[in-house]
């Protein structure tokens, strides 16, 4: 059914559809209200999860931890230092194998402290283990929780899934989202039942001492899950299309006017829509340019990128966060992408945008565009103000 | 056929433990039907080094500082399950864990009224790092970083009063007790698993490597420390201090000499009765001296 | 599946500690025992058995040599003995 409803409210309204045992989270702008409303939907007896209002953002992962342990699904939600403040139980749950989903509402890290959007939170965590998906809309941010879980508990991943959504614009905005029936999404994502859990009818020990002799195994075996997820994400998406009919392909990138383009945007997130505005009109106007919109971040869908921009020219990689003292995080792996391969752009430069909710206007865009020339170029920051780094501090 | 089913033989603590001796009496006295949550520390690493395991129970080690808020988890999950009130949850890990980087946690998990018992096993040190100070070092303790020296007389600040902070809390039961006490122990653990809500015992454990004492002295250690008023045996119910173990005191000299931590103290006077001076406050406070 | 390292404790090796003793060993004489359970309570390694009087025994595999049994025996009916009288002991 389609209704006209904040982000963050049809986050709620979709984690109620999966049924979680245990919820916990500790509040962070621009989350708090997808657990606001998740608690009054506890307290309202709407559902029947057990809501742990925690201490901290650690104690927050904690908890989902421990009650993914006992065999139950669990959710929780943060953003920024929230996330960073979790970062080592982050790592622990996928150590664990635990399908523990998280929602991450993106926002820049401090200092300077910023409550606004970017990127670098999820992005500083891309190594932990955790699958990362990021939405363009509200509409997506709504399905790829149910996408997540699917994937989370499948037992052949078992890993953490993290769906990653622009704070503010997303979590804030208001939009038309087709909210899934209840009837659908139990069709869709069936109860969770667990490949091992604390019970005291069969009991087992859980997160123990790997020496040497065992650690390096553990780290290879979800090395090789994240590569097979790739294929697991476009069999769940044709399954999620044959419920809902909506087709998101295999998961992994959008392809928008990417065929017959002699310039392509690569970027992830809700910046995209901006990006396909700027495609049209620059399209209207007989320019081919395009965009390839990165959905899955971790597992990196490296062939799929290698087979959308190979006969691109010129690609322009558009980050929303920076790697301080290196090449731009996407940038990074769109070069890998194609190191040493025979096909592959001339020029992939790298630009970087947005950072601490500077908006990125149709203009900024055009301005991309304009920038991808010949000469490329690294880290080339957009909508830079000159003028605020002739001010000096000190003596 | 081990004898504990639940806490088997073959874990790799040091000979003359005193941390196993607690370990084994209180998943013994909890019974099958427990989970446990640990936290990384000696008996983390001691009892489950893979492939190996010495729980019979369900147990979970997530990190150092979260095993209350994991085992929160655990027992809103049994709620959510159905299955709480046939299953104890206990959360367990050392002094460091538990009074220092954990307790946040610990002060969280027992601030929303969880129904966990939280166990501390308190070495008074960082042991499974090398003996570090920890917040619940006693005065003057030589650790590797509150060494003895020229300039110091080891750890300068008393320890730190973790049950009575927890007992601030108004938890229903905060209780302490000694791997030389092993009846009593039993008891506490026994008392605290049939009371709902959060519950706080901290159990001194002494560590022969730690604290430089002979493997087969570990009774008479423990035994002194409560015997002399340093490590006080009570009770508290819902914030109020219900009881303590009466005792005839022993001067704290004979406490001190058994222990090679302290060996710097026994040659000043003037350190040993600033020593004797926090088991006389201990003594005043939880009115330990036995009515002659 | 391999990575969580969950271990089932009913599957589970268990390593024999008592490879680590170097000096001495316990040995119960069976004399004046009045199966007061102190020695099986106060073992750091759970590996005391026995109910009925006189009829303790250590499991020699896990025994770690700490003496703590010997020291806790209220009849002195536990004594340490050096580690090279293994042989007559069997």
């Amino acid at each position: 059914m389609k209704e006209f409803v904040e982000g963050s409210h049809a986050i709620a309204e979709i984690i109620k559809a999966t049924s979680p045992g245990v919820i916990s989270a500790y509040p962070i702008t621009p989350q708090t209200h997808i657990v606001e409303d998740l608690a009054q939907m506890v307290a309202n007896g709407e559902i029947k999860s057990q809501f742990v209002n925690v201490e901290s953002e650690h104690s927050a992962a904690s908890v989902v931890l421990g009650a993914s342990a006992t065999g139950v699904r669990v959710y929780t939600a943060t953003s920024s230092q929230g996330l960073f403040y979790m970062q080592e139980v982050v790592f622990n749950i996928a150590g664990m194998r635990l399908p523990v989903v998280m929602t991450c509402a993106n926002r820049a890290v401090s200092a300077p402290i910023n409550i606004w959007n970017d990127q670098q939170d999820s992005i500083s965590l891309r190594d932990a283990g955790w699958v990362q998906i990021y939405a363009e809309n509200n509409q997506e941010a709504v399905d790829f929780h149910l996408i997540a879980y699917r994937l989370a508990e499948d037992k052949r991943v078992m890993l953490p899934v993290m769906v990653c959504m622009d704070g503010f614009i997303l979590t804030h905005g208001m939009e038309m989202v087709d909210m899934p029936e209840q009837e659908k999404v139990n069709k869709f994502l069936p109860g969770y039942n667990p490949l091992y859990k604390l019970d005291t009818a069969n009991p087992i020990s859980m997160g123990l001492l790997a020496d040497p002799d065992y650690y390096m195994e553990t780290r290879f075996a979800i090395q090789e899950t994240m590569k097979s997820s790739i294929d697991y994400l476009s069999e769940i998406s044709v399954e999620f299309n044959s419920v809902f009919g909506r087709d998101y392909k295999d998961l992994l990138v959008e392809e928008y006017h990417t065929k017959d383009a002699e310039k392509v945007i690569v970027a992830m997130g809700s910046v995209c829509g901006t990006i396909k505005e700027v495609v049209d009109q620059q399209r209207a106007k007989g320019k081919k340019v395009g965009l390839l919109r990165l959905i899955s971040y971790r597992p990196f869908p490296y062939a799929r990128v290698y087979e959308a921009l190979k006969d691109v020219p010129k690609v322009a990689v558009l980050d929303k966060a920076v790697s301080l003292g290196a090449y731009a995080p996407i940038a990074v792996e769109l070069k890998a992408a194609f190191y040493g391969k025979k096909k592959g752009p001339k020029v992939i430069s790298s630009f970087v945008a947005g950072l601490g909710g500077r908006d990125i206007t149709l203009e900024s865009i055009d301005e991309v565009f304009r920038r991808l020339t010949v000469k490329e170029v690294n880290s080339d920051f957009i909508d830079l103000k000159p003028e605020l780094l002739k001010e000096e501090y000190g003596e | 056929m081990e004898n504990s089913p639940l806490f088997r033989s073959g874990h790799t603590a040091c000979a003359g433990c005193g941390q196993a001796i607690a370990a084994r009496l209180v998943i013994e006295a909890a019974g099958a039907n427990t989970i446990i949550a640990n936290s990384t520390g000696c008996l983390e690493v001691f009892t489950t080094k893979y492939p190996e395991t010495a729980w019979g129970v369900p147990w979970i080690h997530s990190l150092f500082e979260n095993s209350s808020a994991v085992a929160s988890g655990i027992e809103a999950a049994l709620i959510y399950l159905g299955k709480k009130d046939s299953t104890n949850v206990i959360a367990q890990g050392g002094d460091g864990s538990t009074g220092d980087i954990g307790i946040q946690a610990l002060s969280g998990m027992l601030e929303r009224g969880h129904d966990i018992l939280y166990v501390c096993y308190d070495n008074e040190a960082y042991m499974n790092t090398g003996v570090q100070r920890s917040g619940l070092t006693p005065f003057d303790t030589n650790t590797t970083t509150s060494p003895q020296g020229a300039q110091s007389t080891g750890n300068l600040r008393p320890k730190k009063p973790v049950p009575e902070i927890c007992a601030a809390h108004g938890i229903p039961y905060v209780a302490t007790a000694s791997a030389g006490f092993a009846q009593d122990l039993t008891r506490k653990v026994k008392k605290a698993i049939s009371i709902k809500g959060p519950k706080y015992i901290q159990i001194h454990v002494p560590c022969p490597l730690g604290w430089r004492y002979e493997t087969n002295q570990m009774l008479s250690v423990a035994k002194l420390a409560v015997e002399t008023g340093l490590y006080p045996l009570f009770e508290y119910e819902f914030g109020v201090l219900a009881g303590a173990r009466q005792i005839t005191p022993k001067p704290v000299e004979e406490y001190l000499k058994t222990q090679g931590r302290f060996k710097h103290l026994l040659n000043s006077p003037e350190e040993i009765k600033k020593v004797q001076a926090v088991a006389d406050n201990n003594i005043k406070k939880y009115n330990l001296k036995a009515e002659v | 599946m391999f990575g969580p390292l969950n271990v089932n404790p009913s599957k589970a090796k268990s390593g024999k500690t008592g490879s680590w003793r170097t000096l001495l060993r316990p040995h119960y004489l069976h004399k004046n025992c009045i199966a007061c359970r102190m020695c099986l309570m106060i073992c750091p390694e759970g590996c005391v058995q026995g109910k009925e009087k006189n009829a303790f025994s250590v499991d020699y595999n896990y025994c770690k040599g700490c003496g703590l049994c010997a020291d806790i025996c209220p009849k002195k009916d536990i004594t340490m003995v050096p580690e090279e009288a293994k042989a007559e002991d069997k």
